[in-house]
């Protein structure tokens, strides 16, 4: 008899008191584990892989916008050197060619950037130099898209609009094989 | 005077804690489903060099990353200190590239394989030589969606 009262006084409810303890216990583990990583970076598309190099000889000159980026980082564009800064400026003067200029892309459609780079160059340069021409690209979409549609280029329009800006500037940079006067 | 002392004195001075497990409940299911669990160890020196023409990664489990730059001060030793390609979490040549991409690929659903990007994290002091080579293998490999990671230039905000 006493045995069994000593067993109904036992409450059939687990105690929830410290749950709270236990919760904030995974939640500080989770808060000092946590990275939230941002991944963002300048998406390429390389060109599939062909034994013979591709011919830029056969294009006209004034079609092809030659961006050389040597060991020591310094760059020569159009067989001129240039700062990094003015990049952006030139890309899009010789793409668009707003004054019909002799020497500069007969429309966008033909224009070619090709961009060479030797071994030593720093990894750093070349992003620099490749974000640049990208952004050139990225300006002329922008200033195309504004002027057509009323509204910035991005990845959300239509698809239409966007084929119909993409097929006017195509995105055509060729990388040649580097150089490989500067290998450490 | 004393109708108001007589009302304040009846209100209980204790905020009930009945509810704070809930919240800590919530704030914790926030933080495990943001939660990636670093799943490799950097044995190599990353600092991804500024851009501003960035593009976000949106799928996780569509993304193999390789790493390439210098040792860590403990791998120098056996290591060196020229730049490294690392894969996984472990130091690999050029040649391993096609075997992890493999490895990686057969995770993914068929139907997706064609929007795997190789994210390459590349220190920026590092030369174009090593970075050439790899780039050559995934074309060689099929591999030709490629994102080079970069950091926000806090600078030049666009």
């Amino acid at each position: 008899m006493a045995k069994k009262s000593a067993r109904d006084r036992m409450s059939p409810e687990i105690n929830a008191g410290s749950m709270a303890d236990i919760a904030f216990l995974l939640l500080i583990f989770f808060l000092v584990t946590t990275t939230i990583v941002e991944d963002k970076g300048i998406t390429v598309k390389l060109p599939p892989w062909s034994e013979e190099e591709p011919d830029i000889t056969r294009l006209k000159t004034r079609n092809v916008f030659s961006v050389l980026v040597n060991a020591q980082d310094q760059l020569l564009v159009r067989g001129q050197v240039m700062d990094v800064n003015r990049l952006r400026e030139e890309a899009k003067l010789f793409i668009a060619n707003p004054y019909n200029r002799e020497d500069m892309a007969e429309k966008p459609t033909k224009a070619i950037i090709s961009l060479k780079n030797d071994r030593g160059t720093s990894y750093k340069a070349y992003l620099q130099v490749y974000n640049e021409l990208k952004a050139a690209y990225n300006e002329l979409w922008d200033e195309m898209s504004l002027r057509k549609y009323g509204v910035p280029y991005s990845e959300e329009m239509p698809f239409a609009y966007k084929k119909t800006i993409r097929d006017e500037i195509p995105f055509v940079l060729s990388e040649a094989e580097p150089t490989s006067f500067g290998e450490e | 005077m004393s109708k108001f002392t007589k009302k304040r004195g009846k209100a209980s001075p204790t905020v009930s804690t009945a509810s704070l497990p809930d919240i800590v409940f919530m704030l914790l299911f926030f933080f495990m489903v943001v939660t990636v669990l670093r799943d490799a160890e950097l044995k190599v020196k990353v600092s991804t060099p500024y851009a501003t023409e960035l593009t976000k990664l949106e799928e996780k489990s569509l993304v193999n990353y390789l790493y390439i730059g210098r040792p860590v001060e403990k791998y120098r030793e056996l290591y060196g200190t020229k730049p490294r390609l690392q894969l996984g979490d472990k130091f690999a040549n050029i040649v391993d590239i096609p075997l992890f991409l493999e490895k990686h690929k057969i995770k993914v659903p068929e139907s997706r394989h064609g929007q795997i990007t190789s994210s390459l994290r590349v220190d920026g002091e590092v030369t174009m030589g090593i970075v050439q080579d790899v780039k050559t293998q995934l074309r060689k490999s099929g591999q030709l969606k490629v994102n080079y990671s970069a950091k926000k230039d806090p600078k030049k905000s666009k």
